[in-house]
C-alpha cells in the first residue's frame, strides 16, 4: 500500500490555510450589507458551496462517460467521489440558502426556479445512491452509476429551464413582489473580492476532499481484492 | 409434396434487404412478441388500467374535483395518473423478461442491442397509449369535459413518448438491482420532471382554450426533451444489458 502522496499533504494544508483566510474574509473584510445585514454573509460560502455541487455533478458526468468508453475502475471511483461529496455541499447550500431567505424574503422556501432545481438535484443524487445500493456485482454497478450520471447530468438543465418558462408565464406573487426585493444587490470591490476568494478556496476543498475519497475508494478496492484472495 | 430446401428463401432476402430494414424487422419481432403475449394474458394492461381508474378516484375525493376546480387541474390528474399507471406497466414489462430468462434470450440474439430498447420502448408506448385511450373517454364521461382536442391528443402522444423513452431505459436498469420494482420510480420520475411539468402546462393550456402561442415553448420543450432522450438511450443502451 502506498503511503499518502506529498502533494496531498500540501494540498490539506493550502487548502486549510485558504479557509481560514476566506472565513477572516467573509466576517471581518466583507463590508456589512446595508439593507439585508449580517445575514448577507451566509452569500459567500453558499455560493461556493453550489458551486462545489455543480462542479461534483460535471465531473461526475465526465468521469462517467471516461468509465463507459474505457471500463476502467478507476472512472468509476471518481464517479462516486464527485458525487458523494457533492451530496454533502449542495445539502449545505440549500441550508445555508434557506437560513439566507428567511432573513431577506422572509420565507424559508418559494418554489423559485433555482431552488426548485435544486431539490430536485438534491433527489437525483440520492435516487444514485440508491441505484448502486441495490447492485452487487461491482463491474456492472460502475456501469450504472456511469450511465445515471451522465443521464441526470443532461435532465438537470433541461429541469431548470422548464422551471424557468413555467415561472415566466405564471409569476409567483408572494410577499416578494419584484426582481429587486428578491434580495440582490451591487458588490462593492470589497464584497467581489470576499466572494471570488469564497469560490477560490471551496474549488481548493473540492479538490482536496476529491482526491482524498479517490485514495480511499482506490484503498476500499484493493482491501477487497485481498479479500477476495485470502478467501480463495 | 416437394421438398423445396427451407432456409434458402429467407437466406436469400435477408442479404438483400437493406440493414435499416432488417433493423425495423427486428424491432417489429419484439414488439409482436410483446402484444401476444399481452394479448393472452391481459395481466399487464388490465393492471395498468384499474390501477389508473383507482388513481383517478382517489383524485376524486382527494381534492373535490368540482366543477371549478376541474378547470385548472384536469392536466395534472391526467398527467399523474398515466405517470403512476406507466411506472406499473414499465416494471411489469421488464420483469416479466427477467424472471423468465427472456432477457438473455434476446441478448443472445443476433440482433443490434438497441433494436431490443426500441422494441421494447415501442411496446411500453404502445401499452402506455392503450391505457390513455381508455382513461381519456372514461375522464370525459365522469367529469363531463370533453378531452377530444387534437392538440391535446398530440401532447399526450409527446409525453408518453419522452416518458416512455426514459422508463423503458431506466426499467432496464432497475430490473437488475436488489431492491427493482421499488427503485424505478425513484429513479425515473426526478429525471421525467421536465416532461410532466411541460405536458402538465400544454396540457392544461388546451383544455383553456389558450392561444397556440402560449402553449408552444411547452410544445417545443416536450419534442426537444424527446430527441435528447431517444438519443441518449439509444447510445447508452448496449452498456446496461452487457454481460
Amino acid at each position: 500500500m502506498e503511503s499518502r502522496p506529498r502533494a496531498l499533504t500540501i494540498l490539506d494544508i493550502a487548502t486549510i490555510l485558504l479557509f481560514i483566510i476566506a472565513v477572516g474574509l467573509v466576517f471581518f473584510y466583507a463590508p456589512m450589507e446595508a439593507v439585508m445585514g449580517q445575514v448577507q454573509r451566509v452569500f459567500y460560502f453558499h455560493v461556493a458551496n453550489a458551486w462545489v455541487g455543480m462542479l461534483g455533478f460535471l465531473v461526475a458526468a465526465i468521469a462517467g462517460v471516461a468509465f463507459l468508453r474505457t471500463s476502467n475502475r478507476k472512472w468509476d471511483i471518481v464517479g462516486l467521489a464527485a458525487i458523494e461529496i457533492s451530496f454533502v455541499f449542495f445539502f449545505i447550500a440549500i441550508a445555508s440558502g434557506s437560513i439566507w431567505a428567511r432573513g431577506s424574503w422572509g420565507t424559508w422556501w418559494t418554489w423559485d426556479p433555482r431552488l426548485t432545481t435544486s431539490a430536485i438535484v438534491e433527489l437525483v443524487y440520492a435516487a444514485y445512491f440508491m441505484l448502486r445500493q441495490g447492485i452487487e456485482d461491482p463491474d456492472r454497478r460502475a456501469r450504472f452509476g456511469a450511465v445515471y450520471a451522465v443521464l441526470s447530468f443532461i435532465s438537470v438543465p433541461i429541469t431548470f429551464i422548464s422551471i424557468r418558462i413555467f415561472r415566466t408565464i405564471h409569476p409567483v406573487i408572494l410577499g416578494i413582489g419584484s426582481a429587486g426585493a428578491e434580495g440582490s444587490f451591487d458588490m462593492t470591490p470589497k464584497m467581489l473580492l470576499t466572494f471570488m476568494f469564497s469560490l477560490l478556496t471551496f474549488s481548493f476543498v473540492f479538490a482536496d476532499l476529491l482526491w482524498h475519497r479517490i485514495r480511499l475508494g482506490s484503498l476500499a478496492d484493493q482491501a477487497e481484492n485481498l479479500k477476495m484472495k485470502v478467501l480463495e | 409434396m416437394h421438398t423445396v430446401p427451407q432456409t434458402e428463401k429467407p437466406l436469400v432476402t435477408q442479404k438483400d434487404a437493406s440493414s435499416a430494414a432488417r433493423f425495423t424487422h427486428s424491432v417489429w419481432a419484439i414488439v409482436w412478441k410483446d402484444l401476444a403475449a399481452e394479448l393472452r394474458s391481459r395481466e399487464l394492461l388490465s393492471s395498468m388500467l384499474v390501477f389508473a381508474l383507482l388513481v383517478i378516484l382517489v383524485f376524486n375525493f382527494a381534492l373535490e374535483l368540482d366543477a371549478q376546480a376541474r378547470a385548472t387541474i384536469t392536466g395534472g390528474v391526467l398527467w399523474v395518473t398515466f405517470a403512476f399507471a406507466g411506472t406499473l406497466g414499465l416494471n411489469r414489462s421488464m420483469a416479466v423478461e427477467k424472471d423468465r430468462g427472456c432477457l438473455d434470450g434476446l441478448l443472445l440474439a443476433p440482433v443490434d442491442r438497441s433494436a431490443i430498447y426500441f422494441g421494447k420502448a415501442a411496446g411500453n408506448l404502445i401499452f402506455m397509449l392503450i391505457v390513455e385511450a381508455i382513461v381519456l373517454p372514461v375522464y370525459s364521461v365522469l367529469y363531463n369535459v370533453n378531452l377530444f382536442i387534437p392538440g391535446l391528443l398530440a401532447v399526450i402522444l409527446l409525453g408518453s413518448v419522452g416518458y416512455v423513452a426514459v422508463g423503458t431505459l431506466l426499467s432496464s436498469m432497475a430490473v437488475q438491482t436488489r431492491t427493482r420494482d421499488v427503485l424505478l420510480p425513484i429513479l425515473l420520475f426526478p429525471l421525467v420532471i421536465p416532461v410532466l411539468i411541460a405536458a402538465v402546462k400544454a396540457s392544461t393550456g388546451y383544455l383553456q382554450g389558450m392561444l397556440y402561442a402560449d402553449i408552444q415553448p411547452w410544445i417545443n420543450l416536450l419534442i426537444v426533451y424527446d430527441v435528447i432522450f431517444i438519443a441518449v438511450a439509444f447510445m447508452v443502451f448496449d452498456y446496461i444489458v452487457e454481460e
